[in-house]
């Protein structure tokens, strides 16, 4: 297959601007919370304070009396309707699972884990008399941490007789791809390098702008879930296989969604339970969450702990990898929850070459909120640890760190390439966006300041990053996902209508939220078909509209939606030239297709095809052989994932006296083959870097040893606004490495600026103090780690800062305070 | 998140507002620009049943020359705080603080009576209000008194304020011609600072005034720097033995964003950078 396209690419390629964001800006649409329905009535949760505990009783006898109340209701008011909370990714076949009610009648195993429900007829009521249930709870010892959880002192879950849930192994001799680690590192410790290191992926929050909302009206033949969603189809197969609702009679819809970043990628309670209440209750109702709600019981992202062997030879020629990861499943084993750290086996090689690889996985259950995806799900941290790594690599070596990468990765030439851990790597060019990147940064010329200031000693340090990552995505080849126990697979769907006036129509099973799906499909479909990019609507989201679909997250909706776009378009030109043929009296073999019109070649005698969707609409007149219509539809399974890549370099300052730490320069030069609409991939590339920048700055979901969440408002969970990032200088190869497996040459670029930007930043951070005898910081590198680093009181800053919010809004003791409202 | 039902009272003068204060007494709370009060409320961490908004009451708005000090109604916003001429000519320390407030939105709403009354340690503009040696002008029903700076600021989240009274303005001696800096450290823009300094100097260096936030439970001045800086040199060798006296007596809390001795440590450092800068020598 090939890049180049036949017709004149007049929209790919194009700085469109987003043809959805005026009303999505504007506020003027359809966000879940704005739907309101004839007789709805409104949900408030009542959620467990304590991370651990029996329900001994819940009384909702003075709830039930507030006004307006109409049903209370806690977990033992529900049967089998209720369904469960599934996993659908069981990383091996004895995973130790534990189920996972969305409202647990006698445990909560996390603060924020919900044990009753409040319905009543207005938002605020049914708030006011939430604060009515009186639960009792006995607590139970709590287990909160990777470490606490091993040692299996205290159980998240005590039935279960162990917080280990599962050890998934990949390893290179086994596996036939590459030789011995242990060999290897042997080798390296007698007459080599051996870095051996453990990193920490704090715990995230998504914190999608808009929190989650659902809505559910079950009065019509189908009954109708709206949900501030990633992923109907998924939600609607789910709630098909756990409440026994037939999957015929489920329509779910994801109106306009405001953000996702995997954190929308789940079955949530919350969903459920709105579910089974309108059922109960044969009503319309809604619930929408705060924001405490949102940071606390939504699921969190990363959360491992990272021990690391690196082995090379004199020269810093890798010989092998090791990793072992801990991941923090949290209570329970969210949909793909233990899934997002294996999906780093694949990623932990990156862009080298490396003889030997040994990759182990060993999920802990923890009396935290469940984790499961957030933007780049297991490959940022598999990024995060290999390009920290190289660093100290080239560090030991005492070379550039440019230079330990060129020394290890694949060259251009070398493509298609497979990797030690079993992927086919199509095209790349690591040479090329490195060159591009350095001159583009100003590489020589920082360096030359970095030396400068410190043969100085000036106060503030400057430290330059590297990051040359890849990734794997377009998730997903559904033979692949089958071969890893993955519950579903990874085709996508797409239609095309022709509608009688020569408009298009669109449907496709992505479902954006915010990624600007509506513009880039419209022109990927001006230009294949050849009409104008106004006639072109996109439609999405809806069960009974795109009733095929496997939703929006891995970078995937373009390089596999897109190209079951671009499938459903062609089966259209192909339908139409039939008819053109029979129309213009011709053979088909001497109809050309160009901008959208059909000509007979050597002649003045043509027809648009916006014209023949309406002779196939009158059907006044076609071919026998066909029926009249025009439309068309494609599901395409990707052959292989697509593997963008890019240099990503950073310049970061370091004040030695306070530790703060100043971002002054970031470039990057991602190789994302084709670019459909540059406007759009600029603003993915900026978010995404933001994203992964604040992991490694700023974010941090911190809880106590209650397990509190301690950082529960975005007073303490420190989300960077414009005003704390630089403008970031974006540049891209002009002579990009397509992917040979879709049509359009594209690779996905959703996550590639938060998998790249985090270790680039704190390899900036670590380089800057590096001759001071420092060689890490945890992330996220706040002013006292570094400053305690530079004091070298605590190696490696890793300090443990002590779990209090500040408490900007505790109501303290001023003048009216004392009683007021009790 | 919703806040619990409340009656809403809007006075327009003050006698009014102490009026409905007497009557509903601890069941009241008072409303300024709301930037702290209203997330009290939808957090439900209180839940008064009548909320007296003073937004109505023109009187507490504004700012003005009298004679040896300039007063500033309790209603000014921090934007016009930020602004004003009367401000940037004879307290120039409070113009760079209130600048440092949350960002514009939040400038545009809150007031300096409200965030003097709410008396957060963290909040930015006590320190200043404190080295510059403030009065508080206090009404209640007996009639109005004053309160010098250092006996307002009691404890966390609390001040000399009682419950039946309500802050009228800040009457704040004038510092015509001194030189101001005010020093914030955070992690993100728009954060209350982890510790910020509030210097402001005569000449470089006559005399120095210099007020601490977020270094205990309320604002501090730097006393023991303060005598120090009394004919210093504006060099960075002149202030250092000074600043290292900032961080004496100090009681700064333990969070997420730092613990006690390293808010100690920061305090020492941004003592020295916020002299030299309102000096003029940085
Ligand atoms: C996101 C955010 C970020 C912020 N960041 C900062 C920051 O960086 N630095 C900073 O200093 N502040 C910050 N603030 C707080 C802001 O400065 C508020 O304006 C201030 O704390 C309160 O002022 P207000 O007018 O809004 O008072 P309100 O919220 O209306 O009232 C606050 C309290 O004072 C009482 N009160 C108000 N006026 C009087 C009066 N005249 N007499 C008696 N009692 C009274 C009220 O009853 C209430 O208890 C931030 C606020 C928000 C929401």
């Amino acid at each position: 297959m090939t890049a180049t396209q036949d017709r004149p690419a007049a929209e790919i390629g194009k700085d469109r601007r987003r043809k959805e964001d005026q009303r999505l800006i504007t506020g003027r649409t359809r966000w879940t919370d704005n739907i309101t329905l004839p007789g709805m009535l409104h949900m408030a949760m009542v959620r467990s304070p304590f991370a651990h505990a029996s329900i001994t009783s819940v009384d909702t006898e003075a709830a039930k009396a507030s006004p307006n109340v109409v049903a209370v209701l806690s977990g033992k008011d529900f049967g089998a309707e209720l369904g469960v909370c599934i996993n659908a990714w069981p990383i091996t076949p004895d995973q130790k699972t534990p189920t996972h009610s969305p409202m647990p009648a006698d445990r909560v195993a996390f603060a924020g884990e919900i044990v009753a429900v409040v319905v009543a007829r207005s938002a605020a009521e049914a708030r006011d008399a939430a604060e009515l249930v009186d639960v009792e709870y006995d607590e139970l010892p709590a287990v909160i941490g990777i470490k606490k959880a091993l040692e299996d002192q205290v159980l998240a879950h005590p039935d279960l007789g162990t917080n280990k849930s599962a050890l998934w192994v990949f390893d290179s001799a086994e596996a036939g791809t590459g030789s011995e680690v242990d060999a290897a590192i042997e080798t390296a410790r007698a007459d080599g390098i051996l870095i051996e290191r453990e990193y920490r992926q704090q715990r995230l929050i998504p914190a999608f702008m808009e929190p989650r909302s659902v809505v559910v009206d079950p009065t019509g033949e189908q009954i109708t879930m709206w949900s501030a969603t990633q992923i109907p189809h998924i939600l609607r197969f789910a709630l098909a296989a756990t409440t026994g609702v037939p999957e015929s009679k489920i329509r779910v819809i994801a109106p306009d969604v405001g953000g996702g970043f995997g954190g929308k990628l789940q079955t949530t309670p919350e969903e459920w339970i709105a579910w089974a209440v309108a059922r109960r209750l044969s009503k319309p109702v809604k619930y929408t969450e705060t924001r405490s709600e949102s940071l606390m019981a939504a699921h969190h992202g990363r959360d491992q702990v990272q021990t690391l062997t690196l082995a090379a030879d004199k020269d810093g020629k890798v010989t092998g990898l090791k990793v072992h990861l801990d991941a923090d499943l949290g209570a329970y084993i969210a949909v793909v929850g233990g899934g997002v750290p294996v999906l780093g086996a694949f990623m932990f090689n990156a862009i080298y070459k490396f003889p030997s690889y040994r990759f182990e996985c060993q999920t802990v259950l923890t009396n935290t909120t469940f984790t499961d995806a957030y933007r780049g799900a297991g490959r940022p941290e598999a990024t995060y640890a290999i390009e920290r790594l190289m660093d100290e690599l080239a560090a030991e070596v005492g070379v550039d760190p440019l230079e330990i990468r060129e020394r290890n990765w694949i060259k251009h030439e070398e493509f298609p390439f497979t990797t030690i851990a079993g992927l086919e790597y199509d095209t790349g060019n690591y040479e090329a966006a490195t060159r591009l990147a350095k001159e583009s940064f100003g590489y020589d010329a920082l360096r030359a300041e970095q030396k400068e200031r410190r043969d100085r000693g000036d106060r503030v340090q400057l430290g330059i990053g590297v990051s040359t990552f890849t990734e794997m995505c377009g998730l997903a080849p559904s033979r692949v996902l089958g071969s890893l126990d993955y519950g579903a697979g990874g085709w996508e769907h797409a239609s095309v209508r022709m509608l009688a006036t020569g408009k298009v129509e669109i449907v496709t099973g992505a479902s954006a939220h915010g990624q600007g799906h509506e513009t880039a499909f419209s022109q990927i479909v001006a230009d294949r078909l050849g009409v104008p990019f106004e006639d072109v609507e996109v439609l999405h989201g809806d069960t009974q509209i795109a009733h095929k679909g496997l939703d929006t997250y891995g970078s995937r909706s373009l390089v596999v939606g897109g190209e079951a776009l671009v499938r459903a378009v062609d089966k259209v030109i192909d339908k139409a030239k039939h008819l053109a043929a029979h129309l213009l009296e011709a053979s088909e073999d001497d109809l050309e297709y160009n901008d959208g019109r059909f000509t007979v070649a050597g002649t003045d005698q043509g027809i648009a095809i916006q014209e023949l969707s309406t002779a196939a609409f009158a059907a006044h007149n076609y071919p026998e052989d066909m029926e009249p219509s025009l439309d068309a539809e494609a599901t395409y399974d990707p052959v292989n994932f697509n593997y963008p890549h890019g240099t990503h370099l950073c310049a970061m300052e370091v004040d030695t006296e306070t530790g703060a730490v100043k971002m002054r320069k970031y470039t990057c030069c991602d190789d994302i083959g084709v670019i459909i609409n540059p406007l759009i991939v600029a603003g993915q590339v900026h978010g995404g870097l933001v994203q992964g920048i604040a992991q490694a700055l700023w974010e941090e979901a911190v809880h106590d040893e209650a397990g509190t969440l301690v950082s529960g408002s975005f007073v303490d969970y420190l989300l960077p606004t414009s005003a704390d990032t630089i403008s970031f200088d974006v540049v891209h190869t002009d002579d990009p490495s397509v992917c040979t497996t879709n049509t359009l040459g594209t690779k996905g670029v959703g996550e590639a600026g938060t998998i790249a930007s985090t270790p680039a930043v704190v390899n900036a951070v670590v380089d800057a103090i590096r001759h001071l005898g420092i060689n890490d910081i945890q992330m996220p590198c706040t002013p006292e780690r570094v400053w305690r680093a530079i004091q070298g009181s605590k190696a490696g800053g890793a300090t443990e800062t002590p779990p209090d919010a500040m408490p900007h809004f505790k109501d303290g003791a001023l003048n009216q305070d004392e009683g007021a409202g009790q | 998140m919703i806040p619990v039902k409340f009656d809403y009272l809007a006075p327009t003068s003050v006698e009014e507002a102490l009026a409905a204060l007497g009557e509903h007494g601890d069941e009241a709370k008072i409303l300024a620009g709301g930037q702290s009060l209203l997330p009290v409320l939808r957090m439900r961490l209180n839940a008064p049943e009548v909320v007296i908004d003073l937004g109505g009451i023109s009187s507490l708005r504004g700012i003005r020359d009298d004679g040896d000090a300039i007063v500033i109604g309790a209603m000014t916003t921090h934007h016009d705080v930020r602004d004003h001429a009367l401000v940037h000519e004879h307290a120039l320390l409070l113009a760079k603080a209130a600048a440092e407030v949350a960002d514009s939105q939040i400038r545009h709403r809150g007031t300096f009576g409200g965030a003097l009354a709410h008396a957060d340690p963290a909040g930015d503009l006590g320190a200043p209000a404190l080295a510059l040696g403030a009065q508080f002008v206090i009404a209640g029903p007996g009639g109005t008194r004053t309160v010098e700076a250092d006996d307002f600021f009691v404890d966390l989240f609390e001040t000399a304020i009682g419950e039946d009274e309500i802050l009228t303005e800040v009457r704040v001696p004038k510092h015509t011609g001194w030189g101001a800096h005010y020093e914030k450290f955070v992690r993100v823009a728009h954060q209350w600072p982890i510790v910020a300094v509030a210097a402001t100097v005569k000449g470089s260096i006559d005399e120095a005034r210099v007020g601490l936030t977020n270094m205990g439970s309320t604002p501090l001045r730097a006393r023991a720097t303060e005598a120090a800086l009394a004919g210093a040199s504006a060099t960075e060798d002149g202030v250092r033995e000074a600043s290292e006296l900032a961080a004496e007596g100090t009681n700064p809390p333990s969070d997420l964003n730092g613990a006690a001795e390293y808010r100690q440590h920061l305090a020492r450092v941004l003592t020295g950078r916020a002299v030299l800068k309102a000096a003029g020598a940085q």
